[in-house]
């Protein structure tokens, strides 16, 4: 039940984006992604996604190589959410959760009741239930992410890769969608989600890998992870630690750390 | 910031969009078009007895009428339908793919091509030898754009690499035919030239329909496999490979999808403007704003437009006849400056 990564490296117009990758990802789980920018995050979730092929390594899913499966039967196990995807068109909600049955789909055939019925299921689940008849374009923020995440899991995949779910989301709706992912992998399904934000990432993953100038320099549980020393040196930040009134731990990051070559393009230089 | 949301007043308002709407669309449209075939057939400047000379075409009398009705109005009625499909499903696949409203069959350079192909036949003076030099001309030149779109855009797999090559292209083909003018050796070609690029369905003989049906077919065809396909790219490209969705393999069967439909269409009637711009927005409020649920309506609303705006064109019957392209251009520009205006006030 597991999605490896096998000494992977990925080499785009003769620049190193990801290198010496070794990674298993299990179903059930919910694995977070960080790294500072340019750090290869994106680049991974392609992989992982095959949307990108590894210059060298391999990926396999349940010990059959990405590359040897068909694109139908792939989209079929491994559904994935990218940025970019402003939708253009004014489709209803209903329209682009439907879009996520298209790998079930035969040709010319028609939208079938189990095809209904996995809709139907997804919009429930990120409750845009209501907003089924809405267009795109008069969706809020967190409505349009809650309908795209309703679209990705109406693929009904073993697998769930999302690439920055909440960072356009104001916090209470950024608590929502890592509450979802937090869900869906309880239902089985492996999500992979690349974040930004540490401090959600520590409380709601399983377990948090860190890229760092393409490589992952760290992978564990978030408190294994997230050491000081490692986000001092990989983000250039220090955090705050501590436990929350529900007994779970939290990691705040709270202030720059480092020398003061790191931070001489900020005005915050530690006196 | 949540734009307000418009409540739906009537019931019937309520229908537009869905997948039944979809097929009353269809069904009208089609009867449309059918109807206004029929129509162009039995309209023209000479009074004329169409039942008369349907009578002597089926009994094999050769008689004027029989040949006028055959050799003249079929064809015209006919062409006026398949360049007219041809230009409201391209221009509908392509907004869907480009995922552009303002993208139109021409933007990646194959109507240039075409035209360019034609211009170069006419100035090699090969047109008057042979009937069908003239749209063969057009239909290599669409050939050729078709080839070099998919080598250009061949290196990557976004749209962007393809409108850029297709810019590129159709600049190249613009040029090279306004240097074929310039370098005409007499005014009279020159004229004829431009005249020709203006687009018509005057004159085209059962030929040209016999040319152009089968390569248009196979264009529609390879068009409307990528319905599905049109649908996943609304969510960017990435995730639509995420779907299943080939991009290559989209963006071969839409290039030259486009250069077997549009090439063969201006190569036998000249370019035939707006009519691809227009068409799949006055689809998009019918039949909802999937890019799949246009692509059929908008060839069927293309045929209705481009018969109608022929028919249009005889009725006036100014000396000399209007182009079509120019009926096309003069109707739709300002339909189009309405359209967008409305949509914005819609969507704010």
């Amino acid at each position: 039940m597991s999605l490896d990564l096998n000494d992977v490296r990925v080499t785009l117009d003769g620049r190193t984006i990801l290198t010496d990758i070794d990674l298993v990802l299990e179903r059930g789980r919910f694995a977070g992604l960080v790294g500072p920018n340019g750090a290869g995050k994106t680049t991974l979730l392609r992989v992982l996604a095959a949307l990108v092929a590894p210059t060298q390594g391999h990926v396999t899913l349940e010990g059959q190589a990405l590359s040897g499966m068909t694109r139908d039967a792939r989209a079929r196990r491994i559904a994935a959410l990218f940025q970019g995807g402003g939708v253009g068109w004014p489709m209803t909600v209903r329209e682009i959760v439907a879009l996520g049955r298209l790998p079930h789909r035969r040709a010319f055939a028609g939208f079938s009741e189990a095809d209904e019925a996995a809709v139907a299921r997804a919009m429930a689940r990120t409750d845009v239930g209501h907003l089924a008849g809405r267009t795109e374009p008069t969706l809020s923020s967190d409505e349009r992410m809650r309908a795209l995440l309703a679209r990705a899991l109406a693929v009904e995949a073993e697998w769930l890769l999302v690439d920055e779910p909440i960072t356009a989301l104001d916090p209470a709706h950024q608590l929502d969608v890592m509450a979802l992912l937090r869900a869906a992998s309880r239902d089985g399904t492996g999500v992979v989600a690349v974040l930004h934000d540490l401090a959600l990432a520590a409380r709601f993953c399983d377990r948090v890998g860190v890229l760092s100038g393409g490589r992952l320099v760290a992978d564990g549980r978030p408190e294994e992870a997230l050491t000081d020393a490692l986000l001092a040196q990989v983000f250039g930040v220090t955090a705050e630690r501590g436990e929350a009134a529900d007994g779970t731990r939290y990691i705040l990051p709270w202030a720059r750390s480092g020398s003061n070559e790191e931070t001489s393009d900020g005005a915050i230089t530690p006196s | 910031m949540n734009a307000p949301v418009r409540t739906i007043a009537s019931p019937a308002a309520r229908l537009l969009g869905t997948p039944s709407a979809r097929r009353v669309v269809i069904a009208v449209l089609g009867l449309a078009a059918l109807a206004l075939t029929l129509a162009s057939v039995a309209i023209g400047y000479a009074p004329f007895d169409v039942p008369a000379a349907f009578a002597d075409l089926v009994a094999g009398r050769t008689t004027l009428p029989a040949m006028v009705l055959w050799e003249l109005r079929v064809p015209r009625a006919l062409l006026g339908g398949l360049v007219g499909f041809s230009l409201g499903l391209t221009g509908a696949a392509m907004q869907g793919y480009l995922r552009n409203p303002l993208a139109d069959p021409g933007i990646l350079g194959i109507s240039s091509a075409a035209a360019l192909g034609a211009v170069l036949v006419f100035y090699g003076g090969l047109a008057a030898s042979l009937s069908l030099a003239l749209p063969l001309g057009g239909i290599a030149g669409a050939g050729v754009a078709a080839l070099l779109l998919n080598a250009l855009a061949a290196r990557g797999s976004s749209t962007l690499g393809l409108i850029l090559a297709g810019v590129g292209l159709s600049s190249l083909a613009g040029a090279l035919t306004a240097l074929a003018l310039n370098l005409s050796p007499n005014p009279y070609a020159a004229l004829e030239i431009v005249f020709w690029l203006m687009g018509s369905l005057a004159d085209r003989s059962l030929d040209h329909v016999v040319l152009c049906l089968p390569l248009m077919v196979i264009g529609w065809g390879l068009m409307l496999s990528i319905g599905s396909a049109l649908d996943a790219l609304t969510l960017g490209e990435d995730t639509a490979a995420s779907l299943g969705v080939g991009l290559v393999s989209v963006r071969l069967r839409l290039v030259t999808g486009a250069a077997l439909a549009v090439g063969s269409g201006v190569a036998v009637s000249g370019a035939i403007g707006f009519v691809g711009l227009v068409v799949p927005h006055l689809m998009r409020p019918l039949v909802g704003a999937r890019p799949g649920a246009g692509l059929l309506p908008s060839g069927l609303a293309g045929a209705v437009l481009v018969l109608a705006a022929d028919i249009g064109v005889r009725l006036l019957a100014t000396r000399p006849e209007l182009k079509l392209g120019v009926v096309t251009a003069l109707v739709g520009a300002p339909f189009l400056i309405v359209l967008l205006l409305r949509n914005r006030g819609g969507r704010a």
